[in-house]
């Protein structure tokens, strides 16, 4: 028991200093100078709004990634101590002195310098040697594109450095799997993994490619763990003798949880965060769905407390649309009645205009109403609505009713009008006249007699479409109904389409007869509500004081938040944004673009992200270099000829997935993009690139070069390349850092390319 | 090569010699086999009818690996593969050719009785009568009421019409290859259709017009579906049970019965993906024998049939996907045989090179060789290609056109977009509306002619008027300062700091001033690309670029199409964005200056290579530009499989004569859920056999037939399913149809396999033959029957909605989506 009395403690620290010295002078490159220039750099202007969001804690909905990126960027701020009052409008705006912009900067920056030291070890666990490790280093050390990126508030060198951080310690793992499975150090490296991975994917969605990478090579590895007969057992020597099946499920099953449900969960964590941070409502709120709205503190959910749950005969309503694109819009009818002829000759019903509304109006209310009733009041007790009622819908300023008939809508011409009921006597045929009298008898005469006896066409089914059963009651906010017109079983439908000039610029609302499916834009839910006690204005205090305003919360689970909010976040379509500094992905290889950063506003002091030549082409040489060599050894292999031992060989093909495959994964993939693209995206392939340019060399070195004069000038050629490509880095220094204003004639000489865009003031 | 045949004889040899033991099961009667290579250390011992499955003789202690994917992933084997690993696959590669050796005599090994001469040519009989009668049936179902309705159905009016434009020889444009429209055209040429028939909207009475030809044709076609898909899956399986299950399936599915019945591209796209894949299977068979003339037919048609299938719809391009999947993995498995000298393997090579990429490529070519040579008529379609190639067009008025060349001030002139199909630069009497800039007059552009598109070049200082004849021609050169006047209007091309209305960062253009007298933000300077300075402009080939003097931006088109207001036409504006795209480069095309000589311009005649190229160009901006709009309902990929939702082919009312495009939903489902089924086994099986799981001779041949004709199947599924989850165009339900048929076929083996499988277990042999068959027989009965309760939406129904009980579709509408 007390053995470890009996020696001394002794603690033996092993220091590679070539990783401390490379740590040392990445933090040096990344940190230096950080909080210079003290102005908004190109895309901070787009990050900011959000850091400020974070410190204000309002709402936002960002459609270019998870949160854990922003929130990582916030985090700074909190520990900086920044109040988010800023007004991030443009690039080079002077930041203010309450803006830490050097603890907001800093998080990024120390990613980016812990990428080094990464890629050190990255090639190390890849087994090999120490000189394509520091190689490999140095690269990542060197490259100005790097080092732009990452001393601003920018995401892509965190992604860089979860990317980094996974592979490395799935390499990790993948080696302690070798001699002590299910150890301390088996564990860690393994949950460290999905936790890098689940990082990368919360950063950028871009990460989920890095992610099925490992996921795909640490399924092939376990594949080959379940066919192996004799897996070793680490812990066999002391844990009782397992079957070997149930070891193997151990293995499976044990990846399963680290890679799969971990980052999930993480994942969710993230979200959970995200949300429970941002508790007040914001400008962004309005895409949302009115119940999500509600949940947020401010905004909706102050106009709608207290109202009643449950629609019913007479309540007030407005209703939203619960697709909202193009615009989120409430129904809405006014005044103004359909131009008798349209532009294109085709006549209209001249009835009163209903359309969709993107601003709150008193236009937007509507009075349900029971057929079988005269009065536009809730009865006491309230008969609530249920699924399958019908109902009538009673604009409230005008006091007409909804009907659609067999008339094509102004801009949709397969589907029907929708408009207000105007009585012109001339166009209802008669035969409706008698239908409503079987239908709802009696309820004719009270408020607009003529109108309302008018048809059954005025009647509406009421069909929840959210419903738990079929006797469902109408929910305010929860529920979501679709209106199917009794008539003509057309459904009230958001068609999207801008009204011209005669509707205001309004959208259009049709009946739609060939409704196929279920679409969002024809779902309409309860965004306001209140009872309505007593005609007119005669019982505005009895309302007051009415028992019925039963108070109710509207604390949606977290899972719907989620699912709402990354649902939005995937499907929104942000504006059709060309960019002057945008590029093509084959633009990247190549270098052929690059991005003015910012322009110091007194002097020719200028960050450009701007990428090391030496550095992109050998890269880009290297991958294709591996590529070709890969192919000759498979084919020699196939043919049985063994040109590799069989190590190397492995060793070989596992860089090669690992580094080649995480170019191609963070690059191929923009090619199917859409959205607008810049260089900065191609970085986190780049990295990948780069530690696989060093391998290549060293396996040049080893395997290609025979003779030792072979060798001898291949290395002199190696010193050489590097040389160029520290030149050409230090050559490119001042347009990384912006740290000294350039003359002309030094822009001008740095103008190597036409395509570039070097900012040089005419004299 | 020597080696490979001598082993061939070996085997057969060995075949006939060894006489069958009587086992139980008929895949039990066949005995083991030696084999043995001269030249090599380890003669491996093959076992014949486990084909790939391999067994290392030199290690009996060593477990067995089964390897059956001939579409082994490398990274796979490279990552972890050990040395033993690869040599056993290579093994397996070997064995995996053997099979096809086997492959007749596995056939009959299924069959109950002894290969007896008198039984084998009565069973040899009755497999011809099978496939006659499935025939027989396939074309009875699919002629039967093919006259009804007779008036335009659905997509009809677009390819009847399309057929018409070959018998009027009249040029359009469509975002298929021509092939399936050239076919329907041929048919209803040879039927005696006269072309006249205009295909406006479906719904229209055909009348007097003959259209069975075309229709006949189209369910020729479609009925050949159903006998090829039988012979692939008795390729495949060596079973007639589930050859006749799969031709059940698709006998009796209403959604490919109705789809073969019209005037579509469909059938004839799914006759040549289903013909490339039977010859596909047939030469796979025939892979012992390579060089054989079998062999070769089989890779010809091979290759005929892809050219087919891509010739009517780009969407041939996924069994071009799988044919070469299936050759690669071929020849890696030839390649990595060491008995083959690398000349062989050579002229394996080459042979496919020919056969699959060569032959199809030319074939191809002359598909479209044909098409531009027999229309050669202007038509709808001129507008959209660039003016070289319409010069070619009869009636169009560049074809033969003589034009001054070179552009002088007071030239009258059109220009077009460099860009496919955006078309020529327009003004109209019509102003921006308000909120869209300036309310001036509209610039847009629009693709086709129109006096309209006609301007008038004119120098930016003076009103040189064209016809006054004391002017001296003066020459419009590179970078000279200019003005564009509409011609019909007397405005002057115009732009300035106002958003455009669509693309809010660039520039809006307008039509400005009274009479050709504007302001300095008329003035344009005119660039050739790639020119020097000073050079005259020359008509149809000069690439010019319009910069606007003021804001330094360029004369573009976006592309985008305006709304309502602006007549749907494309919207123009001013770029400050100066990267040099298509967009903002324009041609002169024609020119009117009566002061200088009219020259030929026979010169421009595209070669055939740039005709090919611009038709293609043509054609994939078309399909990118089929973009669902935000609000409308499109069917979704993952509706398809679950028979979500149908198509209405004709008629909406209850008094219509309705035909419902919609899958059989018995079938559908059956395929569903043995696509599930069918995952689930499959990885139960690979785990297993990863495991090193010693398996029965017998279930090994059934897991085999699962593994590898399953997978083959199931590959053919998932490349015409999977990709259009990724296509941004829009997507209809009938896309789904080719994939149907490799689903039935997987249905069709994966019900035999686990019938047998699970029938295997039982005791007596003559009990498990009956609960095989028995099973196999309930489930074509059963597709009969569901195929008696849905054949009105295929063969047309009148009367009530389904709703109604009074209607012959009542208790039918099992999902709420439907509409019939």
């Amino acid at each position: 028991m007390l053995g470890f009395l009996k020696r001394p403690i002794v603690v033996t620290a092993e220091v590679n200093l070539n990783m401390v010295s490379l740590t040392v002078a990445s933090l040096l490159s990344r940190l230096w100078c950080l909080s210079y220039p003290r102005a908004v750099v190109f895309d901070e202007v787009y990050y900011g709004p959000f850091i400020s969001f974070y410190m204000n804690r309002v709402f936002f909905l960002d459609d270019s990634g998870p949160p854990l990126g922003h929130m990582l960027l916030a985090l700074g701020g909190y520990l900086g101590g920044f109040d988010g009052n800023f007004l991030w409008n443009r690039i080079g705006a002077e930041y203010t002195k309450n803006v830490p912009v050097w603890a907001l900067r800093l998080l990024p920056a120390l990613a980016g310098a812990l990428s080094v030291p990464m890629g050190y070890q990255i090639v190390s666990e890849l087994r090999f040697s120490h000189c394509a490790a520091i190689g490999a280093a140095l690269l990542l050390l060197i490259e100005n594109a790097l080092i732009t990126q990452s001393r601003l508030m920018q995401l892509e060198s965190l992604l860089i450095f979860f990317n980094f951080l996974a592979v490395l310690s799935y390499l990790k793992f993948f080696n302690v799997q070798k001699h002590s499975p299910f150890s301390p150090r088996w564990w860690f490296w393994l949950m460290l993994t999905g936790v890098a991975c689940a990082c990368a994917v919360g950063t950028r969605y871009m990460g989920i490619f890095t992610y099925l990478l490992v996921l795909c090579v640490a399924a092939i590895h376990a594949w080959h763990l379940i066919g192996d007969q004799t897996l070793s057992n680490g812990a066999a020597v002391t844990c009782a003798p397992v079957p070997h099946q149930v070891r193997v499920l151990c293995h499976v099953f044990a990846r399963a949880v680290a890679l799969v449900v971990l980052p999930a969960v993480l994942y969710l964590l993230c979200f959970y965060v995200h949300l429970t941070l941002l508790y007040r409502s914001g400008p962004h709120d309005r895409i949302m769905s009115s119940a999500f709205q509600a949940s947020l503190e401010g905004g909706l959910a102050r106009i709608t407390q207290g109202q009643p749950l449950e629609v019913a005969f007479g309540s007030q309503v407005t209703l939203k649309n619960v697709f909202g694109k193009p615009l989120p819009c409430w129904l809405h009818s006014h005044q103004n009645t359909y131009p008798i002829i349209y532009e294109n000759g085709r006549g209209s019903s001249h009835q009163q205009q209903v359309t969709c509304y993107p601003f709150k109006d008193i236009n937007n209310w509507w009075v349900i109403k029971d057929p079988e009733r005269h009065q536009l009041v809730v009865s006491n007790p309230p008969k609530p609505v249920r699924h399958g009622d019908v109902v009538q819908l009673v604009h409230g300023m005008t006091t007409r009713f909804l009907n659609t008939h067999d008339v094509a809508a102004p801009l949709s011409l397969h589907a029907q009008e929708v408009s207000c009921y105007v009585d012109y006597n001339i166009s209802m045929p008669a035969q409706n006249l008698w239908r409503l009298a079987v239908l709802s008898p009696g309820n004719c005469g009270l408020l607009q007699p003529p109108a309302s006896c008018s048809g059954s066409s005025l009647l509406w089914r009421l069909d929840i479409v959210n419903r738990q059963s079929d006797r469902d009651t109408w929910k305010t906010i929860l529920s979501t109904v679709r209106f199917v017109h009794l008539n003509t079983s057309a459904v009230l439908k958001l068609s999207g389409a801008h009204l011209p000039e005669w509707g205001f610029r309004q959208l259009e609302v049709v009946g739609e007869k060939l409704s196929r499916g279920q679409h969002e834009s024809m779902a309409w839910n309860v965004e306001e509500h209140h009872y309505r006690t007593s005609q007119e204005q005669r019982g505005q205090e009895l309302e007051l004081h009415t028992p019925m305003k039963a108070n109710f919360s509207l604390n949606l689970s977290f899972m719907a938040r989620f699912l709402e909010l990354q649902w939005r976040m995937l499907t929104l379509q942000s504006e059709e944004a060309e960019h002057r500094y945008s590029s093509t992905p084959l633009d990247w290889v190549t270098l052929d673009s690059n991005i003015p950063y910012w322009l110091n506003p007194r002097s020719s002091a200028q960050i450009h992200l701007l990428g090391n030549l030496v550095i992109w082409a050998s890269a880009s040489m290297a991958t294709a270099t591996y590529v070709l060599l890969f192919l000759w050894y498979l084919l020699r292999r196939q043919r049985d000829i063994h040109d590799l031992p069989e190590d190397v060989w492995q060793r070989w093909v596992l860089a090669g997935a690992l580094c080649g495959g995480g170019w191609a994964v963070n690059y191929l993939p923009f090619f199917l993009m859409e959205k607008t693209l810049f260089l900065y995206h191609y970085l986190p392939a780049l990295a990948f690139q780069l530690l696989l340019l060093p391998l290549v060399l060293q396996h040049t070195w080893d395997h290609l070069c025979r003779t030792q004069v072979q060798r001898g000038v291949f290395s002199a050629l190696v010193v050489t390349w590097y040389s160029a490509a520290c030149h050409v880095s230090n050559m490119l220094r001042p347009l990384t850092y912006g740290d000294r204003p350039l003359s002309p004639g030094e822009l001008l000489a740095l103008h190597w390319r036409d395509s570039w865009d070097i900012l040089i003031q005419k004299p | 090569m020597l080696c490979a045949s001598g082993r061939l004889l070996a085997a057969r040899a060995e075949t006939s010699l060894f006489a069958p033991p009587g086992g139980r099961g008929p895949a039990l009667r066949f005995p083991r086999r030696e084999l043995h290579f001269p030249g090599q250390l380890n003669p491996p011992l093959w076992d014949s009818l486990t084909g790939r499955l391999t067994r290392h003789n030199a290690s009996p202690h060593r477990r067995v690996i089964l390897k059956w994917g001939r579409m082994q992933p490398a990274v796979g084997r490279g990552l972890a593969g050990s040395e033993l690993r690869l040599r056993k696959s290579r093994c397996g590669s070997r064995a995996a050719r053997s099979v096809g050796r086997d492959g007749a005599i596995q056939a009959t090994a299924r069959s109950p009785k002894p290969p007896r001469r008198s039984s084998r040519r009565f069973e040899e009989v009755g497999r011809q009568a099978l496939l006659a009668l499935v025939t027989l049936l396939s074309f009875a179902t699919r002629f039967h009421r093919l006259d009804q309705p007779p008036h335009v159905c659905w997509d009809e009016t677009h390819f009847g019409k399309m057929g018409s434009y070959y018998i009027n020889r009249t040029f359009f444009f469509d975002v298929h290859p021509p092939l399936g429209k050239m076919l329907i055209g041929l048919a209803g040429y040879l039927s005696g259709y006269d072309g006249t028939f205009l295909f406006q909207k479906p719904g229209d009475k055909y009348e007097h017009h003959s259209y069975m030809g075309m229709r006949g044709f189209c369910a020729f076609l479609g009925s050949w579906l159903v006998p090829f898909a039988y012979l692939i899956v008795l390729d495949l399986s060596k079973s007639l049970p589930a050859a006749l299950l799969t031709a059940a399936l698709l006998i009796f599915d209403t959604g490919c019965l109705t789809l073969s019945q019209y005037i579509l591209l469909d059938p004839i796209l799914m006759f040549f993906i289903m013909a490339a894949m039977l010859s596909m299977v047939k030469y796979n068979s025939y892979a012992n024998r390579p060089f054989s003339a079998p062999w070769w037919f089989w890779l010809i048609l091979t290759g005929i049939s892809l050219t087919g299938a891509l010739g009517v719809k780009f969407v041939g391009l996924f069994i071009i996907l799988q044919v070469g999947l299936n050759t690669i993995a071929d020849l890696w498995h030839l390649f990595g045989d060491l008995s083959l000298s690398l000349v062989t393997v050579g002229k394996h090579l080459m042979a496919r090179i020919l056969c699959l990429i060569v032959l199809p490529l030319v074939l191809y070519m002359a598909i479209f060789a044909v098409h531009i040579m027999v229309l050669n008529k202007s038509g709808p379609g001129d507008g959209f290609f660039s003016s070289a190639f319409q010069a070619r067009l009869s009636g169009n008025n560049l074809h033969n056109a003589s034009i001054p060349e070179h552009l002088a001030y007071g030239s009258v002139i059109t220009v077009k977009n460099l860009r496919m199909a955006i078309g020529y630069l327009h003004s109209h009497r019509h102003l921006y509306p308000e909120g869209f800039g300036a309310r001036q007059q509209q610039v847009t552009t629009y693709l086709h002619k129109d006096y309209n598109n006609l301007w008038i070049i004119k120098k930016y200082n003076t009103d040189s008027d064209p016809l006054d004849p004391s002017f001296p021609v003066e020459f419009v050169r590179h970078g000279d300062i200019i003005r564009l006047e509409h011609k019909e209007t007397a405005r002057n091309l115009h732009s300035h700091y106002h958003e455009a209305p669509l693309t809010r960062k660039h520039y809006q253009v307008t039509g400005y001033g009274i009479n050709g007298t504007g302001d300095s933000n008329d003035f344009w300077r005119i660039e050739v690309v790639n020119r020097k300075f000073g050079n005259r402009i020359k008509v149809l080939r000069s690439r010019i670029r319009l910069i606007h003097l003021v804001t330094g931006c360029v004369l573009g088109s976006s592309g985008k199409i305006l709304p309502k207001w602006g007549w749907e036409q494309l919207e123009v504006t001013c770029t400050p964005y100066l990267k040099q795209t298509l967009n903002s480069i324009w041609n002169v095309e024609d020119h009117i200056n009566p002061k200088l000589p009219n020259i030929s311009l026979d010169v421009l005649q595209p070669t055939f290579p740039e005709i090919l190229l611009e038709s293609h160009m043509v054609m994939i901006w078309g399909n990118n530009g089929l973009k669902p709009k935000d609000n409308d309902f499109t069917s979704k990929p993952w509706h398809w499989p679950i028979n979500y939702q149908g198509l209405r082919f004709s008629g909406a009312n209850d008094t219509d004569f309705r035909v419902y495009l919609l899958g059989n939903p018995v079938i559908w489902w059956l395929n569903l859920v043995s696509i599930a089924l069918y995952l689930i086994s499959r990885s139960i099986i690979a785990i297993a056999m990863q495991r090193g799981a010693q398996l029965s001779t017998k279930v090994e041949e059934l897991t085999r037939v699962l593994l590898q004709g399953g997978g083959q199947v199931l590959l053919g599924w998932m490349l015409h399913y999977f990709p259009f989850f990724l296509m941004g165009r829009i997507l209809y339900f009938h896309h789904y149809f080719p994939a149907m048929l490799f689903s039935s076929m997987l249905t069709g083996i994966l019900w035999d396999t686990l019938l047998r499988l699970f029938a295997g277990g039982l005791a007596s042999s003559s009990l498990a033959k009956s609960v095989h068959a028995t099973g196999i027989l309930i489930l074509i009965l059963g597709t009969a029957y569901s195929f008696y309760l849905f054949h009105p939406l295929a063969y047309g129904m009148v009367g009530p909605l389904a709703q109604d009980p009074k209607s012959p579709m009542a208790g039918l509408r099992w999902l709420e989506s439907w509409e019939f």
